[in-house]
């Protein structure tokens, strides 16, 4: 079956950009043929820096038949609307149909539509969808016409089964030619179909599939530093950036001279990375950095790329001179002597300045250093010690290196060798992938760190909203769950009701993905806001465990037809049972049986709880399954002596609240 | 590399290759301003109707980048070249290539790449989508379409390459240092410059009268509302009273008197000023278009 060709051609699309295009574009191609009845047995799109690229294949020469029914207005609506519907569907009068419906008559259309054929439903389709292409950000270039795209747009192919289909968008007539690599190809390519339209880019030096463009890199990289006994330090993000910036990636090898060697490996990669998109390499087996950077060209140069490799050595050399320059200027320093200098930077306009939210954290992790058993002098330095270094040049040029400078400079100046780390590990976890600080002394820092701020932050009614969180406090609150969950620290939460709440919520999500099921957490949560991650998390896990197990189900169907009969009757009652139970009351064996069972188990839950021992309390529960079953089996509650009744009442009352010291099951789906 | 261009040369060469591209070769703009793209022949020519080409060298002062002389690249006082061509031609990207080979940057052995930056200046209300030109890895030119100057959409576009003419000249002749540049056959960058460095650093972050500079904004910012109101605008004088008033600004934030919160509001007065010149520009003559210029 025939296939559909598009190609738009433009000066260079932001690196950026060009996947999210690519994936538009289909998604717009598809919804508009699948509209109108097309079925196609694939579709692809491709971008590069110049170009995006569609093709259909399999896609039926001609439009299925299209039979759809229309609603129309009322019979009883004004005739404007009638003569409106008529124009519409192009039908007359007497071809509509009454149909009764809830909301009166209402005419109805059919429309029988022959299917046409495909190209003269493109030659429609395309230059519609074209300006409904979402880029992030686009522009006007052609005078008086609003048009957008995301650089001026130079050239249009569109073909079906080899042959133009012809429209106009931007001023541009489509057509079959393209052109190849801007300076390594001449001239127009005259192109029919998909694929000797890629074998004519591929001769010019285009290769399309960013995919693609990603494999020659990592393969060259990987083969140009082989020769060196060296390896690529893996990057994807930079990887997918230079795919969006060559058309026909050529990778070079450039050298890094050696005064420049005893910078720190993390300031070269950084600055090799963020300024000129360079590969880091190391030593395949020592790991080390290597004195090398493989760096991908857009060209074949006619020297073999002499002139290219020197002069991005020279540029480097230029940046590095400042990397350099930057890092000997800051040893000259103390890190110590540069937390004066804090006081000149504001954290936040309500939260007064990095000096005092210093000073703060560092009172913070000195106490939390004493819970959990992390050595208080020890933590308090590193926290002191932990921002210091945002006042340095390193870290003002490259501010996502903060931390790890500061563990550079703290080893420079002889301080302890954990409370380096403790200072560049304190920002720990960044995100859901990395790792939790290792050291006590970092997490006592890492979890001063992240309290003060979510206090600080909420204190001053700056709480994340459903649309923002612009100080990250999640990520900052499940930092702290997961140091304290991931190393069982005891280190009750000590904060406001609200930011309690806040944990909560934060706790729920990430034990979603552990697959607990938040209703139980609040279930546990709601006994007393629970204020101990560890215990909180052991609790939950337990009753999970629990009630999985058939004498939970029962055990929890009990407790719900329990506390659904206390509900009605005490709503009707308009009081609460909370009364002892009488002895002397008890009449039928179940309820005794059930009086006798809930003490024991009463007896028995408490110490288990108080131990900590979770699934012993379960236990506990688990004997009560039986007797709850006896007595809604065998007693009424309702019995028409109210002393009876109430004495009974009370009873589940009594069961309720034995359960209660557990979880609150009323919170427990299901 | 052939030819191996002296920094005149490398300006000589531009202004023959823009000039035989038909552009008008305009001389620098004689008020101090921290980019080409504060000349009027950027700025108010950038908006209405009319078409228009030009090219010039534009001497750049940003003040706070004084390094007294001591720093390979930074400069206090620089030249940029500038380019600015209305409606934008649908080969601008070529013609740009081809000035590159002019200076003796042949793309065979070189690897050009359009990188995305778009530009914004909050002063002038302005903002355009473009790239800056990497070669081997270094930034020599910013290319920009604009879309809007002076809070004005731009219609037809104009489209904007501004090459930095030291750091040019440093990769065509090989140099690290800017001082070391050859000006001509004769001259170092460094005999013709470096003196003019120290001093102004100096000027820039110890000697500026602080005072002064701030009566100098206030009076530009007053003349400038003046030029404006009433019935016979002036915009040409009012934005040269925009222009001042801004390098005022510059040099304030140098002598480091202006706080983070000021500067906002500081950035808002000059584009407050700009943005009724653009405005007034519009309705003149040249601003708008009238066929009996044409």
């Amino acid at each position: 079956m025939p296939d559909l060709l598009l190609e738009l051609f433009s000066e260079e699309i932001p690196a950026r950009m060009q996947a999210g295009a690519a994936r538009d574009l289909e998604r717009l191609v598809t919804g508009a043929l699948t509209d109108r009845g097309f079925l196609f047995e694939g579709i692809k799109a491709v971008a590069g820096p110049r170009r995006l690229t569609l093709a259909v294949t399999g896609l039926p020469a001609k439009q299925g038949d299209v039979r759809e029914e229309l609603k129309g207005p009322r019979t009883d609506a004004p005739q404007a609307a009638l003569d409106g519907f008529l124009k519409k569907t192009g039908l007359t009068r007497d071809q509509l149909k009454v149909e009764k419906t809830a909301k009166g008559d209402v005419y109805m259309a059919l429309i029988e539509r022959a299917g046409r054929e495909t190209p003269q439903v493109l030659a429609e389709i395309l230059p519609e969808l074209l300006p409904k292409l979402p880029w992030p950000k686009s522009m006007r270039w052609r005078p008086s016409d609003p048009v957008r795209w995301v650089r001026p747009l130079h050239s249009i192919i569109a073909t079906f089964d080899g042959e133009v289909v012809p429209f106009s968008f931007a001023g541009i007539q489509s057509g079959n030619t393209t052109m190849g690599h801007r300076f390594l190809s001449k001239g127009p390519l005259t192109v029919r179909r998909f694929d000797d339209y890629e074998a004519a880019l591929k001769k010019a030096h285009v290769q399309l599939d960013a995919e693609e463009r990603k494999a020659v890199i990592a393969e060259g990289v990987k083969t140009a530093a082989f020769v060196h006994q060296l390896e690529m330090i893996p990057d994807e993000g930079l990887l997918n950036e230079v795919a969006g910036l060559a058309e026909w990636p050529v990778i070079l090898v450039g050298t890094i001279e050696n005064q420049f060697m005893d910078v720190p490996a993390e300031i070269l990669q950084t600055s090799m990375r963020t300024h000129q998109k360079y590969f880091s390499l190391r030593d395949l087996n020592t790991g080390k950095m290597a004195n090398r950077f493989a760096l991908v060209a857009n060209m074949i140069a006619e020297d073999g790329g002499k002139e290219i490799i020197a002069g991005n050595e020279r540029v480097l050399r230029a940046r590095l001179f400042d990397a350099k320059f930057f890092w000997d200027e800051d040893r000259k320093t103390k890190l110590a002597d540069r937390v004066d200098a804090l006081k000149g930077i504001v954290f936040h306009a309500k939260l007064g300045t990095q000096f005092e939210r210093v000073e703060r954290i560092a009172k913070l992790a000195g106490e939390v250093a004493g819970k959990i058993g992390a050595d208080p002098k020890k933590s308090e330095r590193a926290a002191r010690l932990a921002k210091a270094d945002l006042t340095t040049g390193v870290v003002g040029e490259f501010p996502e290196l903060q931390g790890v400078m500061g563990r550079y400079y703290a080893l420079h100046d002889k301080e302890d060798a954990e409370i380096a780390d403790a200072i560049r590990d304190h920002y720990k976890p960044v995100g859901p992938s990395d790792a939790v600080p290792a050291g006590k002394i970092a997490m006592a820092v890492a979890l001063a760190d992240k309290l003060d701020a979510l206090t600080g932050f909420f204190a001053a009614g700056e709480k994340p909203t459903g649309s923002g969180d612009p100080f990250a406090l999640r990520r900052a609150a499940l930092g702290v769950i997961r140091i304290v969950v991931e190393n069982k620290l005891c280190l009750p939460l000590a904060v406001s009701d609200d930011l309690l709440v806040f944990f909560a919520e934060r706790l729920k999500v990430a034990l979603k993905e552990k697959g607990v099921r938040h209703d139980l957490i609040d279930a546990i949560f709601a006994l007393g806001r629970e204020n101990d991650l560890v215990r909180l998390v052991a609790r939950v896990e337990a009753l999970q465990a629990f009630l999985k197990t058939e004498d939970g189900t029962n055990l929890l169907a009990g407790y719900k037809r329990a506390a659904n009969i206390l509900k009605a009757e005490e709503k009707q009652d308009a009081k609460t049972y909370t009364s002892e139970v009488q002895d002397g009351l008890l009449a039928v064996p179940a309820e005794k049986n059930l009086y006798t069972a809930l003490a024991k188990a009463k007896a028995g839950i408490s110490p288990a709880l108080d131990a900590e021992d979770f699934s012993a309390a379960m236990r506990q529960m688990a004997s009560l399954r039986g007797p709850v079953d006896a007595f809604f089996d065998d007693v009424k509650v309702n019995d028409e002596n109210p002393k009876l009744r109430e004495n009974r009442l009370n009873l589940l009352a009594s069961l309720r609240a034995a359960l209660h010291q557990v979880a609150d099951f009323s919170r427990v789906e299901g | 590399m052939a030819g191996k261009l002296t920094f005149q040369d490398l300006i000589l060469t531009l202004q023959n290759f823009w000039a035989s591209k038909g552009c008008l070769i305009l001389q620098p703009y004689d008020n101090e301003m921290g980019a080409g793209t504060f000349h009027p022949a950027t700025t108010l020519r950038a908006l209405g109707p009319r078409p228009w080409n030009a090219a010039f060298v534009q001497p750049s002062r940003r003040p706070s980048d004084g390094r007294y002389g001591e720093n390979p690249n930074r400069l206090q006082h620089y030249y940029q070249y500038q380019v600015i061509l209305k409606p934008a031609p649908a080969n601008v990207q070529e013609m740009y290539l081809e000035s590159l080979k002019a200076i003796g940057l042949d793309p065979a052995l070189h690897d050009i790449r359009f990188v995305e930056d778009d530009w914004e200046s909050p002063t002038l209300g302005a903002a355009g989508l473009g790239w800056e030109v990497w070669c081997d890895g270094m930034e020599i030119t910013q290319f920009t379409y604009f879309q809007q100057v002076g809070g004005i959409e731009c219609d037809p576009v104009c489209a904007e390459i501004t090459y930095g003419l030291e750091r040019l000249a440093m990769y065509v002749q090989n140099i690290e240092f800017v001082y070391d540049l050859a000006f001509n056959d004769q001259f170092r960058y460094g005999e013709v410059f470096h003196q003019n460095e120290q001093e102004f650093s100096a000027f820039n972050f110890e000697r500026a009268d602080t005072e002064i500079l701030f009566q100098h904004f206030k009076d530009a910012e007053k003349q400038c509302q003046a030029l404006l109101a009433g019935e016979k605008a002036l915009p040409l004088p009012a934005y040269d009273q925009c222009i001042k008033a801004s390098h005022a600004f510059n040099l304030l934030q140098a002598r480091g008197v202006i706080s983070v919160t000021e500067r906002a509001a500081y950035i808002g007065r000059v584009r407050a000023l700009a943005q009724a010149c653009c405005e007034a520009w519009l309705k003149t003559d040249m601003g708008a278009y009238k066929p009996r210029f044409a």
